[in-house]
């Protein structure tokens, strides 16, 4: 098993972001989050990263419990499990291949990681991340000069570059076109299955998700609303996920599709 | 005028802000002693002119001016090797006082735990101590422990710079964007290696313009240093304000203004490189 939350809660100050999840994902897994704006969808992914700490339950990751390691050995951990963030924090004078480079810093001991700022020590391995995204032009590029799914796409490159054994998506492709983002989630599917990788992906675009992933879990109120295969979820699952009593004027449900996407 | 719809609510606090800060120089003024007045007195005026005229034509014969080169190599590389040396010491001291590289702020919001706060204190103090005491205090101390000369100058810049560049740098560290740095921790890497990759690319272009500009100031500190004895500029100028050789001291200002400028050219040049 390769993610178990166990009764895990996440609170940001006074606003409880997670209640109680308790979730299982098996190695090798193919998992899509979906739920409304604010459900708690990233919450959920930087607690499985690790990135923050739950304030209550527990997290299993990879057989260990990361919140009980010493800082040295959580940092071991945390280079094999991969995020790919909503709007990847780069910095704006950085180049691609430096970012991208920089996904393997935690394998890295810290003498390459200095020489690889003064000369790229894998200038091919980056390009050919970058290549499968269709960015292989911009290597050399600042990230500053890139769009938003430009820079979606070379976060996406830096966590395959990482070569995670659990990789986890926060919306990867919020900023792309319908066609880009679907190869883009058909690409990191077919490294998951290749790598024999965990993949976790939270989708604002219910289709995408059902599309491309065999498991779908709703999230609502930072409560699990539902978790199945793609094939058992139905339309008045999703509606109930989506249903939003705060809107003034709620849309009429149409005669064919009743599923409100908030963005694609 | 001021009806309710056309009222800025700011106004009122900033009137009375500004009458404050009147207020508040006032006593300044007195407690100065600063007087204009005795500029303008006939024989205040008189000595004054006399000094200044002597200033033209600037000295240029030969002699003098292989000796101005020399003290003016010298004031360079007294505030050069003194940055080098404060640079040693501020960089590690920043990287240790900044909280921009505490792991646990990583997951905790850029909130650091009380441990890493009570263990920055004491760098945070060292650093305060080395610039709480003037540059000019160092000197004279050093004079007497290594003698007169440049040596003296060199080791006081070092000082007072190391805690000077050290605060200022960890104060940039903590002032970039700190989501590249906390990704990076987040995915593993060490906290050097998230400094140089996160931290660094965005803090670059000040910490260049930062250095240059204390660069330049530690030129004008060595050449003030000059005076109490630690070689360069500055004990030529005292030399020859002494002897009343006002054409000398202007040659020198004019040297002066020169490396300030290269120090401003060089500012610019570096930052249009990096930004």
């Amino acid at each position: 098993m390769t993610i178990h939350l166990h009764g895990a809660g996440l609170r940001h100050g006074q606003v409880r972001a997670l209640d109680a999840v308790s979730l299982r994902i098996d190695k090798g897994e193919r998992v899509a989050i979906i739920g409304p704006s604010g459900a708690g969808k990233s919450s959920l992914l930087h607690l499985m990263a690790t990135a923050v700490q739950p304030s209550a339950g527990r997290l299993e990751l990879l057989g260990e419990q990361p919140w009980v390691l010493s800082s040295r050995a959580r940092q071991r951990l945390r280079a094999r499990v991969g995020l790919v963030h909503q709007a990847p924090p780069l910095p704006p004078r950085q180049r691609v291949i430096t970012a991208v480079l920089a996904g393997r810093l935690g394998q890295w001991g810290t003498v390459r990681g200095l020489l690889n700022l003064v000369y790229p020590s894998d200038v091919p391995g980056a390009r050919q991340a970058l290549a499968e995204l269709g960015l292989a032009d911009k290597l050399f590029v600042q990230c500053g000069q890139l769009s938003g799914g430009q820079l979606q796409r070379v976060g996406i490159a830096r966590a395959l570059y990482q070569r995670p054994e659990v990789l986890l998506a926060d919306e990867p492709v919020s900023a792309m076109d319908p066609v880009l983002a679907d190869h883009s989630l058909a690409l990191l599917n077919r490294h998951a299955q290749d790598n024999g990788v965990t993949l976790v992906a939270s989708l604002h675009a219910v289709d995408l998700a059902l599309a491309h992933f065999s498991r779908v879990i709703g999230i609502r109120e930072g409560q699990v609303a539902f978790d199945c295969p793609a094939q058992a979820v139905t339309e008045s699952l999703l509606d109930a996920l989506y249903a939003n009593e705060q809107l003034a004027s709620p849309p009429t449900p149409g005669p064919t599709l009743t599923v409100q996407i908030p963005r694609c | 005028m001021l009806n309710a719809d056309t009222r800025d609510p700011a106004a009122l606090p900033r009137l009375l802000l500004t009458l404050l800060a009147l207020a508040l120089l006032w006593p300044g003024l007195r407690l100065s002693e600063l007087n204009p007045g005795v500029l303008l007195q006939a024989e205040n005026r008189q000595q004054m002119g006399g000094f200044v005229s002597a200033f033209w034509p600037p000295a240029h014969d030969a002699d003098f001016l292989s000796l101005l080169s020399e003290a003016t190599l010298q004031t360079l590389a007294v505030a050069t090797a003194g940055m080098a040396l404060a640079l040693l010491l501020a960089v590690p001291a920043s990287l240790l006082a900044s909280r921009a590289l505490s792991l646990r702020a990583a997951s905790r919001g850029g909130r650091p735990g009380l441990w890493s706060r009570v263990l920055r204190m004491p760098v945070r103090g060292l650093l305060v101590f080395l610039r709480s005491v003037p540059e000019i205090v160092w000197a004279l101390l050093f004079v007497r422990a290594v003698g007169l000369g440049p040596t003296a100058g060199v080791l006081a810049i070092a000082i007072t710079y190391a805690g000077m560049l050290g605060k200022v740098y960890a104060e940039i560290f903590e002032s970039v964007d700190q989501r590249p740095a906390h990704a990076l921790l987040q995915s593993g890497s060490g906290r050097l290696m998230a400094f140089f990759y996160g931290i660094l690319p965005g803090a670059a272009a000040e910490v260049v313009s930062y250095t240059v500009y204390r660069w330049e100031c530690a030129v004008r500190a060595s050449v003030v240093m000059g005076f109490v004895g630690a070689g360069g500029l500055g004990q030529q100028i005292d030399l020859s304000m002494r002897m009343f050789a006002g054409a000398e001291v202007a040659s020198m200002l004019l040297a002066f203004l020169g490396l300030v400028m290269l120090a401003d050219l060089l500012s610019r040049v570096l930052r249009g490189r990096l930004a």
